[in-house]
């Protein structure tokens, strides 16, 4: 019995001089996997930035297209109504707003976001996801008032072009509420991880995107389709 | 941390700070200021044209809408989306340029070539009822 514990006490004493041993090797082994999982990391977070600004990038080409055209038949309204018949500027003003605000609440949650406050980003989120709502419904509103009076989008080459143009953006900022919302959840659920904080930075690179787009769609489409 | 830093050190093209690894906000962590200053500027810039156009104050406007529409781009560019000239944002500035190379062609070219061709054609067929 005694021989027992004095062999179970001596392979205890046999097996400490390798616990210290691996103890003294694992704060370096940790610290090199710590690096190693740092920079590959922070690597990693910076190419899929850059990633998703490349496919912004690409989508700037698409809407060039597109206000390419739209430049071109602006004008092509084929006896049917003009822009400054159909345009109600207070109300484009009002829709602007809604997405210019959202814009710079959007900037609040990143920087609720980097402060590490869960709480206040999600709070962020939520306003921005509504004044976005605000836009999509404003401008699904003013559709389907147009589709009503009999401007659709088969009535003339200008109205095309404006319906595939401004709807284009508005389907951008829907699948960015789309975007958000599923972020929202994620952030509630899991917290503002390492993963959650890379998706919102190209959340927040997509609504301000959007937004530098609306500033094209409202200065060619609106106000110089009603100076015309 | 870091914002408490940029807010002290500006938001300048040199405040950006490479290297360390903090996992997130990269070399662009912004700020409060950044923020409020694009914001005011983005409504400033959209204000003006509206106002003009609304009020008829002048006949040609579309020289000033073209400009405040660019100044409301690169103020986004810059407060907004944060690009700047750090050498971490190298390629993101290559690709932008090369997106507004694209987009001058694409746009430049189209409204050239339709408007000379229009102009080619015979009086009378420039106009869009024909296609009635």
């Amino acid at each position: 019995m005694s021989n027992g514990t004095a062999a179970m006490q001596e392979g205890a004493l046999a097996l400490k001089p390798g616990y210290a041993a691996a103890g003294t090797v694992e704060p370096r082994e940790l610290h090199a996997q710590v690096d190693a999982g740092a920079e590959p990391h922070h690597d990693t977070a910076s190419t899929i930035q850059l990633g998703f600004w490349l496919y912004l990038m690409s989508d700037c080409l698409l809407f060039a297209g597109l206000f390419a055209t739209y430049a071109v038949l602006h004008g092509h309204t084929a006896g049917g109504p003009t822009a400054r018949q159909l345009f109600d500027l207070p109300y484009t003003l009002t829709e602007t707003m809604f997405l210019l605000v959202s814009s710079f609440t959007c900037g609040l949650a990143t920087l609720a976001m980097n402060a590490d406050r869960k709480q206040a980003t999600l709070g962020w989120l939520a306003v921005t996801f509504v004044l976005g709502l605000g836009f999509v419904s404003m401008e699904v509103h003013e559709f389907a008032h147009m589709v009503a009076i009999g401007a659709t989008a088969s009535r003339s080459a200008f109205l095309s072009c404006f319906f595939t143009l401004v709807g284009t953006h508005g389907l951008h900022v829907t699948c960015g509420l789309i975007f958000m919302a599923v972020m929202m959840v994620a952030v509630a659920k899991k917290g503002l991880t390492p993963t959650n904080r890379g998706r919102l930075n190209c959340l927040m690179l997509f609504w301000h995107f959007l937004d530098i787009i609306w500033v094209g769609v409202f200065s060619l489409v609106y106000l110089s389709g009603v100076v015309h | 941390m870091n914002v408490a830093n940029e807010a002290l050190g500006g938001h300048g093209p040199h405040a950006h700070h490479d290297g360390g690894p903090h996992g997130h906000g990269g070399a662009h962590a912004p700020t409060y200021k950044q923020y409020i200053t694009g914001f005011v500027l983005a409504i400033v810039l959209t204000i003006i044209p509206f106002a003009l156009v609304i009020d008829h104050v002048m006949t040609d406007v579309l020289v000033v809408i073209a400009v405040c529409a660019a100044m409301q781009m690169v103020v986004h560019v810059v407060y907004f989306l944060h690009l700047n000239r750090s050498q971490e944002q190298q390629w993101n500035r290559m690709a932008l340029i090369y997106v507004l190379i694209m987009i001058f062609i694409v746009i430049g070219g189209s409204l050239w070539i339709m408007y000379s061709l229009d102009s080619r054609m015979m009086p009378g067929m420039m106009h869009y009822h024909v296609w009635k």
